[in-house]
Formats: structure tokens, sequence, C-alpha cells
């Protein structure tokens, strides 16, 4: 029992992280590019990075913050124009081969040691640097306080079976959600608005119930941010993607000369659809290194393909798709890292090799989801043809 | 534990030491600077090609010209601490010099608050000629980059044939060359295969991988009439788990094919390894009969023919499965070759090592002509080129991949079907 809540604990902590949420914003914007345009843009830790360099690069000299998330957004924009440019007009393959190599240019760029002033050269930009700012912000005091002041310890003396019972309703609150999301609707009209949204705080409440976890003052101010953003990311998409712009944008992932002879500019549509999604990425970027630190060769390749991983597992061209894919995308490794790390004897599997067999996990389960599930947990089969 | 309380710590075990060496030397003696937040460093090592410099003496000058001294330790070391931030200038007394030395005396640092700034100043005996002509920097350069380019051409070489036969961009390639260089690392370091057999047997595995993979992944997928896109996205799967399988088996260190140093060759200006130009001539006999192989024979002209249109291919009787079958197996074992031989050149191959080079590899087909054999060839060795030419042609060395994909950006500008490639495979 004790290890089944120590490794549910740890998933929930990762769940809760603000990487994992600055990952959900990144994937949020992904989604812009591949699930409704169908753009294959693998660069997308590149955005991530040019954000987190502008902000914090900029905070380091002395600027004040809004500049800095300014700076971050206009390197994204930037880099999205230089990318979109050559490679909108022709096949998705080579948008993906440039995005690729761009984000490798600017990962090489950003570890080069002419530019140590300015990036840290390899050793990056340790957060000291550039997060008074936003930790000034805070309006949550200090100390370290837990969420919600009582727990499952306060029931029955913390009896296994508060804990059983808890697990349960926390399933099948989630299962509930999930299938009021896939069956669609979830949000129309106030009333099922209301009730989805009370199901959510009721989710959440019962998770912290049941995983009482006391972080400073300061680490809840960046994950009230980070989740926050991700919700108004989500909301954003909701309605972008009803607008006229979002129909026009599945219709060039479906058919780009049907949408040309409509009169549609659809070089213009695809940049803008890149720019945007690319400014996610970027906001993403800052929130990611908001709690650490900015490191170039942590936000590389292997990013934008747990980005892939994550956006396929919640479902492509959905509006939940990306958070649920990230936060169960982030989980689930912790989790198989900890199963590993717990059950399998040190003898047949050591410490190190844990975290490696975790990776080696999400590369065949990304392989498997792609061959037998490729519209993800919420996505819907007959949208997902995606082709480019 | 904070940095300036490790240090303390670190002093205090240390000290001892310290305090015995100096009673029994006579000179200076290796003691450590620790910087702090009002203090920084200044260090070096004084030493020629030949060895340290010992006993000499060092004027650090601040800006306002107050001066300071030290003599360097046994083993050429020197550090001072200084307790202002800006600019020194560090100074050789050359009367503490031994003879027949020649050097630029002088250095200017700038010197920061709790960290250690080097301060390297060049000593070179008379007679040593430091400065290798520009031409010979050049031929020795493009001599590297033809090596690097010729392993390159092997992986990429596959890859395009994969590209022209199904469509599908392999970004699983690389991990196929890592596949070659670990298994050469198992079959002839860790069992003592003798290299010639150990090599043949590492290729002729990795090429039934490639059969295998076929067999067993993608020709299943292509009966599922799985998409591109989606199939792109399995091989990213594949790369992931195959780079953490490496590291789960082997770790993330570096391992090597062979484990004494190779014999070095020189022709003029040029070094080079045995190792290498045994590897450079099997990459051209390879390479050359592939390419003959794709020109002259039947299941040649096929694969050209699928490559071309899979659909008029199957339609004029040619087996397309049976030559995608023999595509991927023959591109997997020239990925195994060209990672057991990049291995032995490069001395010695990593989990990651196909990481590094795949977006080469995708920059040299793409370069070439996507889908075009023979684009590839010519791809891989301008990639090559350009990776090893750049730094003495004046990029900062940290940017030499970072070229090559540069070229790769500028040329889709203005050719995106590739050197070689058709414009209508772009639209």
């Amino acid at each position: 029992m004790d290890n089944i809540q120590y490794i549910l604990n740890g998933m929930v902590r990762e769940a809760l992280s603000p990487q994992t949420a600055a990952v959900a914003i990144a994937v949020i914007g992904l989604n812009i590019h591949f699930g409704f345009t169908g753009l294959l843009n693998m660069g997308q830790s590149a955005f991530m990075l040019l954000g987190a360099y502008g902000f914090a690069i900029s905070i380091w000299h002395g600027l004040p913050m809004i500049l800095g998330i300014l700076f971050g957004f206009g390197a994204a924009f930037i880099f999205a124009l230089i990318l979109g440019a050559p490679t909108l007009k022709l096949r998705g393959d080579y948008l993906a081969i440039v995005t690729i190599s761009a984000a490798e240019i600017i990962r090489y760029v950003g570890r080069s040691a002419l530019l140590v002033d300015f990036t840290g050269s390899a050793q990056g930009i340790p957060g000291s640097k550039y997060t008074t700012a936003f930790d000034n912000l805070s309006f949550f005091g200090n100390g370290s306080f837990t969420l919600i002041p009582f727990n499952y310890r306060d029931v029955a003396d913390g009896a296994a079976w508060v804990r059983v019972i808890g697990w349960i309703l926390v399933v099948a609150v989630i299962t509930l959600i999930v299938l009021r999301l896939r069956r669609g609707g979830a949000f129309e009209g106030i009333a099922q608005a209301a009730l989805t949204a009370l199901m959510f705080v009721v989710g959440i409440f019962l998770i912290f119930f049941l995983f009482p976890v006391p972080y400073l003052s300061s680490e809840w101010w960046v994950r009230f941010v980070a989740w926050a953003l991700v919700f108004a990311c989500t909301a954003v998409v909701f309605l972008l993607v009803r607008s006229p712009w979002g129909r026009a944008l599945r219709g060039i992932r479906e058919d780009e000369d049907a949408i040309r002879s409509l009169g549609k500019n659809v070089f213009a549509i695809k940049m803008q659809a890149l720019v945007i999604g690319g400014l996610f990425g970027a906001l993403g970027g800052m929130v990611y290194v908001l709690s650490s630190s900015v490191q170039p060769d942590s936000m590389g390749r292997s990013l934008t393909f747990f980005c892939y991983t994550a956006l396929l597992l919640g479902g492509a061209a959905t509006i939940f798709g990306p958070v649920l894919g990230s936060v169960l995308f982030f989980a689930g490794r912790i989790g198989i890292k900890y199963i590993a790390a717990t059950y399998v004897p040190d003898s047949v599997m050591s410490g190190q090799q844990t975290e490696q067999f975790s990776y080696i996990v999400v590369g065949v389960a990304l392989m498997l989801l792609v061959i037998f599930r490729p519209q993800g947990i919420l996505g819907n089969k007959r949208e997902l043809r995606f082709n480019v | 534990m904070p940095r300036g309380v490790a240090g303390l710590v670190l002093a205090l075990l240390l000290a001892p030491v310290l305090a015995l060496m100096s009673s029994t030397a006579a000179h200076a003696v290796d003691t450590l600077c620790l910087p702090d937040a009002t203090h920084g460093c200044l260090a070096g090592t004084l030493r020629t090609e030949d060895g340290v410099l010992p006993d000499v003496t060092i004027t650090v000058t601040d800006e306002a010209g107050a001066a300071q001294e030290v003599v360097t330790s046994e083993t050429g070391k020197w550090n001072l601490r200084v307790d202002k931030e800006g600019p020194y200038t560090v100074k050789i007394d050359e009367s503490t010099l031994p003879k027949d030395l020649v050097t630029d005396g002088e250095v200017k640092v700038t010197s920061k608050f709790g960290v250690t700034i080097p301060a390297l100043i060049t000593i070179r005996t008379e007679n040593y000629s430091a400065t290798t002509s520009k031409f010979d920097e050049l031929l020795q350069s493009s001599v590297n980059g033809l090596r690097l380019g010729l392993l390159l051409a092997l992986a990429s070489v596959g890859l395009s044939l994969i590209y022209g036969t199904t469509g599908l961009s392999n970004f699983a390639h690389a991990e196929q060359v890592t596949l070659g260089g670990m298994l050469g690392y198992y079959l002839i370091n860790v069992h003592g295969l003798g290299l010639w057999v150990g090599g043949v047997l590492v290729v002729i595995l990795c090429a039934f991988s490639g059969w295998l993979q076929d067999r067993v992944l993608w020709q299943p997928l292509r009966r599922r009439g799985l998409g591109l896109t989606q199939l792109m996205i399995v091989t990213i799967g594949l790369s992931l788990a195959l780079q953490y399988v490496y590291q789960y088996t082997v770790g993330a260190r570096t391992v090597r094919v062979v484990q004494d140093n190779p014999e070095v060759s020189e022709f003029g200006p040029i070094t080079i390894t045995n190792q290498s130009i045994v590897a450079m001539v099997i990459s051209v006999v390879v390479l050359a009969a592939v390419g003959y192989a794709l020109l002259r024979t039947r299941i040649g002209r096929a694969t050209r023919a699928v490559s071309d249109n899979p659909a008029l291919a199957a339609a004029s009787g040619i087996d397309t499965d049976k030559v995608i079958r023999l595509v991927w197996t023959v591109a997997m074992g020239l990925a195994g070759l060209s990672g057991i031989l990049y291995a032995l050149v490069t001395n010695g191959i990593k989990w990651d090592t196909g990481l590094q080079i795949l977006l080469l590899l995708f920059a040299a087909v793409t370069l070439g002509g996507l889908g075009t054999a023979f684009g590839a060839l010519v791809g891989a060795l301008i990639i090559g080129l350009v990776v090893e030419l750049s730094p003495v042609l004046g990029m900062p060395g940290d940017f030499k991949y970072a070229t090559a994909l540069l070229i790769l950006i500028l040329l889709l500008l203005v050719r995106p079907q590739g050197l070689l490639g058709k414009p209508q495979r772009i639209g």
C-alpha cells in the first residue's frame, strides 16, 4: 500500500509540475500546426528555446519582465516567418526537415561559447538570474502549505479504505470527463459547461485530498500561473478553431486545393497558423524555464518528440487532447520508472536503467499509438487521416 | 551544501597537505585559489609543447597600475586572488624564462567575482613551427571532410533509396548507424573477434535487422494503408526506443571497437590514421558496387523504376514488395557498415552518435534531391566537406554542423528539389 501511495504521489507531483504545464502549452501550439493545419513542425522545441532565451536574457540584462516576454514572442515570431517563407509552398516533409534543422541551428547557436554573456553557452542560464521578477509578483505570501487543509489522513485516521475509495472516485471522475469530452458538446450551453467544469473541480479537489503535497508558496505560485496559462491557452484555441479561420485551417489539412479554389490565400493562412502555434511554443518555453534554468540541451529534438507523443496520446485536432496527453505522458513515464524501481530487483535493472527503461516504453508506446490508435484518447478517427 | 561551505571544507582538508608541501619545496606550490562573492581568481599553466615551466615570475597589473607577482609551481601552474572586477594585464618576466623560448609575453584578461578566469599565454620553443600554413590546413580538412562525406554517403544512399521506394523519411536510420558501431564494439572489443570477420558479421547482422524490420513492421504497416506521416512518427518512436535501448545495455559512455590506438601515416602535410584510409577505400568500393548494381543489374533497374513511380512499376510486373524488402536490407547493411567504420575512424561510438549525424544525413539526402541515390552521394560528400572545412574558413568551431544545416536551408530557397532531384517531386 505504501509503495502504491509512493508511486502515485510521484505521478501526481509530476503531473502537476510546471514543466508539464509548459509542455502542455507547447503541445497546444503544436496542435494548431499538426492537428488542425497538418503542418509537420519538427522544431517546436526551438520555439520554446527562443521564448525562454528572449525572456531570460532580457531580464538577466536588466530589462523589465514585460519586455522579456515580448522579446520571447518576438523571437518566435521572426523564427516562424523565416521558417515558413521558403517551405510552406513545398510538400510537408520539407517543412519537417527544415524545422528540425533550424531547431538544431538554434540550439548550436545557444550553446556557442561566443555567446556566453547572453546565453550562458552550454551551461545555460541559471534560474536565479531571471526568476526574481516573476516571483515578486506572487501574492501567495511566504512559507510552505498544502493547498487543501484536510486530507485522507484526517478521515478515519488514514485507513486504507479511504484511499481506495478515493482512488476509485478519481478514476471514475476522470473516465466521466473523458467520456463527456469524447462525446462532444461538453461545453454547449451553460448547464453542460457548468457540469463539466464542476467535474474538473471535483477531480482536482479529490486529487489534492488524496495526495497532499506541501510546496513552498513560490512553487505554488509557479504552478498556479502555469496551469492558469494552460487553461487560458485552451480557451483561446477553442475560440480560434471555431472561427471561420479555424475552419479554413481544417480545410487546408484535408484538401489544400479545394480551399485555394474558394479564393483563400492558403500560404497566408498556413503562415498565420505557423506563427500562432509558434507563439504558444514560446510561451511554453518561458513557463518551462520558470522553475528551473535555461538549458539548450534539455530543449532539443527529444523535447519535440515528447511533444508529439503527448499530442498523439491525447488526440490531435482536439481541444483538450494536448493537456490530457501531456499530463498522462509525464505522469505515465514517471509511473513506469517508479514501478520499475520499486518492483524490479536491482540485480535485474539498476536505478539508472529504470530511467532509460521508461524512455524505451515511451518510444514503443509512441509506435503502438500511431499504429493502433492514431486518433489518441479524445480524437476522432474520421478527422485524422492526416497526410501531408 | 552551498558552494562557499564546500570550498571552505575543501580548503580545510587540503590545508595540512599544502603546508607539508610548502615546507619541503623551495618554490611556489599548487595552492588553491577559491573565488567567492567579493574575490575573483586568475589562473593558468605555463607550458611549451615540450613540458611545463616552473619558477617563472608572472606580473599581474590592474587598471590602476598596481602590480602583483606570482611564481609558477613545479607543475607550471599559477594563480592569483584578486579583489577587483575588471581588466588585468598578465605579463611574463622574460628574464626568468629558460632560453630558446618564444612568447607573446603578455595577455589581457577580465576578472569577475566568484569565478576563476584562465589567462593563457602561448609559449613555444624557437624551432617549433606553430603555424601550419592555411593551405596545409585546408588539405588536411579536405581529407577529413572527404572521409566524413564517404561515411555519410554509405548511410544516406540507403536513406534515400528507402525514401524513393516507399516515400518514408526514416528517422530511425541513424540509430542503425549506431547499431553498426555498437555491434562492432560487442563482437570485436568484447568478444574478441578479428576486425575483418567481426566487421563482415556486423554488416550481415545489420542487413538482417533491415530484412526483419521490413518483414515484421514496415510491410504490414504498408498493407494496413498507414499514411506516410504516421509511418514517419512510427520511425521517430523506433528511434527513441533504440537510443534508450543502447543506453540501457551499453550505458552513456563512449565505447570503442578496437582497444589499441590506431597507427598514423603521413603524406606530406596530411596526417591520417591507417584505419581511415582503409575505411575510405571500403566506402568507395561499396558505393561503386551499389552504383553499378543500380545502373546495370536487373534488380537495380527495378529499384529505380519503383523509386520513379511505384504504381507504374507494379503494373509492369515488378514485385514492388520484394524490391522494397531488398532496399531495406541493403540500406540497413550499408548503415551498419557506415556505423562500424565511423566508430573506427572517430575512435568510438556512443548511444547518441546517430542522433548527432541524423541531421547531416537528412541534409545530404535533401541537398542531393530526395529519393535520388546518386544525389545522396553528392550531397553527403558536400556536407562532409562543409562540416570539416567551415572551421578552417573562419566559422567558429561550434557552428560546423550548423553551417551544413544552414546551407541546406539556403539551397531549399533557390532549388527545393535538390541538386539532382526532379522538380515534379516537390509539389
